[in-house]
């Protein structure tokens, strides 16, 4: 058993930081405070293959494992945990596509997706059914030339932003297998948005409810078969979990490494915080926390490498474990930094803000815990 | 042509450096290490002489530890073509001298015939600014450092050299040694497929002996401090007991 990242991984981990360091970090209160990200700023991220993570080389794709994508969620969410959760969310949707979309849809989309020409969105979530998303009830009717959809998807990151939207739709029954994929492009008709929704975190990504009304797609849209959407929907979610999981790592390791560096500074009672005991053994215990975190995030991402069967298992707890992990640990060293870590200056506030929703989307931790207990005590 | 490219593995420069109990260096155990930054710089020009046609072939060296194959992957995943790696130590904390890695480096470029030898101009672990005016020496080859802008034209090169007070620019003939300055041009980040695609790339091993070069150590470190902790400062009350302050310190 080898627990070490390989050369090449440590190369992708420091470029991704280095990358986030350069392009991401002065520019992350900017665009918080702006509400959206420049999209000229995307194919500076796609030139280095962040558009296509885990889309097969040959369709332009970087290839990487599961574990390799942490790597660079964990790295990139150091400097902005939103602007690297979005990024998670391009590459759900190109990862889907890669994998279940016919040869002309991959041929006509994928590079642009690669370069990030094109930036995707994903449309589970709809204003009535969250965590009860075989629920959703968008339609898609068949027509000659292909679809026409009508219904509403909620909390959609990149919505009235993205290119494409990568869109779950009932083509048939009421259950789970009549759940079908479809892309929408942007300017396509009847596709309408509503308001930027004004949110605690993630606020540099738009966030925007998605609206179909006799909504027209071509055929060739269809992204596999009809009937599968739902699970590849779930499919998606597996890596997506694992990449938000990554993202509140690297934002609660970056918040804890400024801590450190601001408690050597801090004095108070005629000496730096850092040397008072109690501090010390809270921090200690961050460490740990993130240590155990990684650890366990590692694990799930190798179990889907691997293609085991109890990897959507692992990938359930590890997300619920991590997120709750960051989440605690950027509490705490907010806390640590007292009046300051309340000041946006700073920058640990808005990792608070930014982590908490890790604990509700791509599942929430409550669906997690459920498919943990289904498959511990065959819950029927 | 080719263009050879020598690559140090360095105390990564967002490291605060320590010093080692005895004063004998800076401690690098279990210290982030990544490539000299100059060179970095030094790699990224010759991969561009190659995207702009006028290199062939890009080959990157590092003398040192084995981990400097880290370097060297480095510089193939930002695009240099093959690499070599001259095992000459095998403690970090065995800083190999820059005559010693002249005289390797002269030896590899007596192999492999580059027309272009592109370093960077100093090395930010020591400071020695040494071992490319070394090479040039030893090879007979005219020289350029400092470079900020380099041009090639034929048989010369063109080479905008930072000196003090200005910018100076100099032809010099091919072959020769171009040491790279920092604004020189600003090294592209690795992409993940090239990443990738860099450990399939050759690498070569060597060591020291196998070019016959002793690498044994000339100069004798005396000591290595930590620099002066700044001192606190001091609220003064007005101009007069700011100035008669400084007068006390006799900085006016």
């Amino acid at each position: 058993m080898d627990f070490s990242l390989s050369e090449e991984q440590v190369a992708i981990f420091d470029m991704a930081k280095a990358f986030g360091e350069a392009e991401i970090a002065p520019h992350a209160l900017e665009w918080e405070k702006a509400g959206t990200i420049p999209k000229d700023f995307w194919p500076k991220v796609g030139e280095l293959g962040f558009g296509g993570l885990y889309v097969s080389e040959d369709a332009g794709g970087s290839g990487l494992s599961r574990l390799d994508a942490t790597l660079v969620f964990e790295a990139l969410s150091m400097s902005c945990a939103s602007v690297a959760s979005f990024l998670s969310i391009h590459n759900m949707c190109a990862r889907m596509i890669d994998s279940f979309g016919s040869d002309d849809l991959k041929g006509r989309v994928l590079p642009g997706v690669c370069s990030m020409d094109t930036v995707l969105s994903y449309c589970l979530t709809e204003p009535g059914s969250g965590s009860d998303a075989a629920a959703l009830k968008t339609k898609a009717v068949r027509t000659n030339e292909g679809y026409t959809l009508n219904g509403t998807k909620a909390f959609i990151s990149g919505g009235n932003y993205s290119d494409a939207y990568v869109v779950m739709v009932r083509t048939g029954d009421d259950s789970p297998k009549g759940i079908s994929t479809v892309l929408v492009e942007t300017g396509s008709a009847g596709l309408s948005f509503g308001g930027y929704e004004d949110k605690m975190g993630w606020r540099a990504q738009p966030t925007a409810q998605v609206q179909f009304d006799d909504c027209q797609v071509p055929a060739a849209n269809l992204v596999g078969v009809e009937g599968d959407g739902f699970k590849y929907a779930m499919i998606g979610l597996d890596g997506g979990r694992l990449n938000i999981a990554a993202c509140s790592l690297g934002a609660a390791q970056a918040a804890l490494d400024q801590t450190v560096a601001y408690m050597a500074e801090r004095k108070a009672f005629g000496k730096t915080i850092d040397q008072f005991q109690a501090l010390q053994f809270r921090t200690a215990d961050l460490e740990i926390e993130l240590q155990a975190a990684r650890t366990f995030l590692r694990q799930a991402a190798w179990k889907v490498d691997q293609g085991h069967k109890d990897a959507s298992y692992f990938c359930a707890m590890a997300k619920k474990f991590v997120t709750e992990a960051g989440s605690r640990v950027v509490d705490q060293c907010l806390q640590l930094h007292g009046g300051y870590g309340y000041l946006a200056d700073y920058g640990i506030e808005k990792r608070v803000r930014d982590l908490r929703v890790h604990q509700i989307l791509e599942g929430t931790n409550e669906i997690m815990r459920l498919i943990v207990a289904r498959s511990l005590m065959g819950v029927r | 042509m080719k263009v050879l490219v020598p690559v140090k593995r360095v105390i990564d420069y967002n490291v605060k450096a320590k010093v080692k109990a005895d004063g004998s260096g800076v401690d690098l155990a279990n210290v982030k290490m990544s490539m000299n930054p100059f060179d970095e710089i030094a790699v990224e020009e010759a991969i561009r002489l190659k995207e702009a046609g006028t290199a062939e072939e890009v080959i990157v060296v590092s003398v040192g530890v084995k981990q400097a194959q880290e370097t060297l992957r480095t510089a193939l995943a930002m695009g240099a073509d093959r690499a070599i790696l001259v095992v000459a130590a095998d403690d970090v904390h065995n800083d190999i001298e820059p005559l010693a890695v002249a005289k390797i480096l002269k030896a590899i470029v007596d192999e492999e015939q580059p027309k272009l030898v592109i370093a960077g101009k100093q090395a930010i672990d020591n400071d020695m600014n040494a071992a490319g005016q070394m090479l040039a020496a030893l090879l007979g080859w005219g020289q350029a450092t400092f470079a900020s802008e380099l041009t090639l034209d034929g048989d010369a090169a063109t080479v905008t050299r930072e000196v003090d007070g200005g910018l100076q620019t100099i032809t010099v003939g091919l072959p020769a040694i171009v040491t790279a300055d920092l604004r020189l041009n600003e090294p592209r980040y690795a992409s993940l497929p090239n990443i990738m695609k860099a450990k399939k790339k050759p690498l070569d091993e060597k060591t020291a002996a196998d070019y016959g070069v002793d690498v044994s150590p000339r100069l004798e470190v005396v000591k290595t401090t930590e620099p002066p902790v700044r001192s606190a400062g001091i609220m003064v009350e007005s101009v007069d007991e700011l100035v008669s302050k400084l007068k006390e310190k006799g900085v006016v």
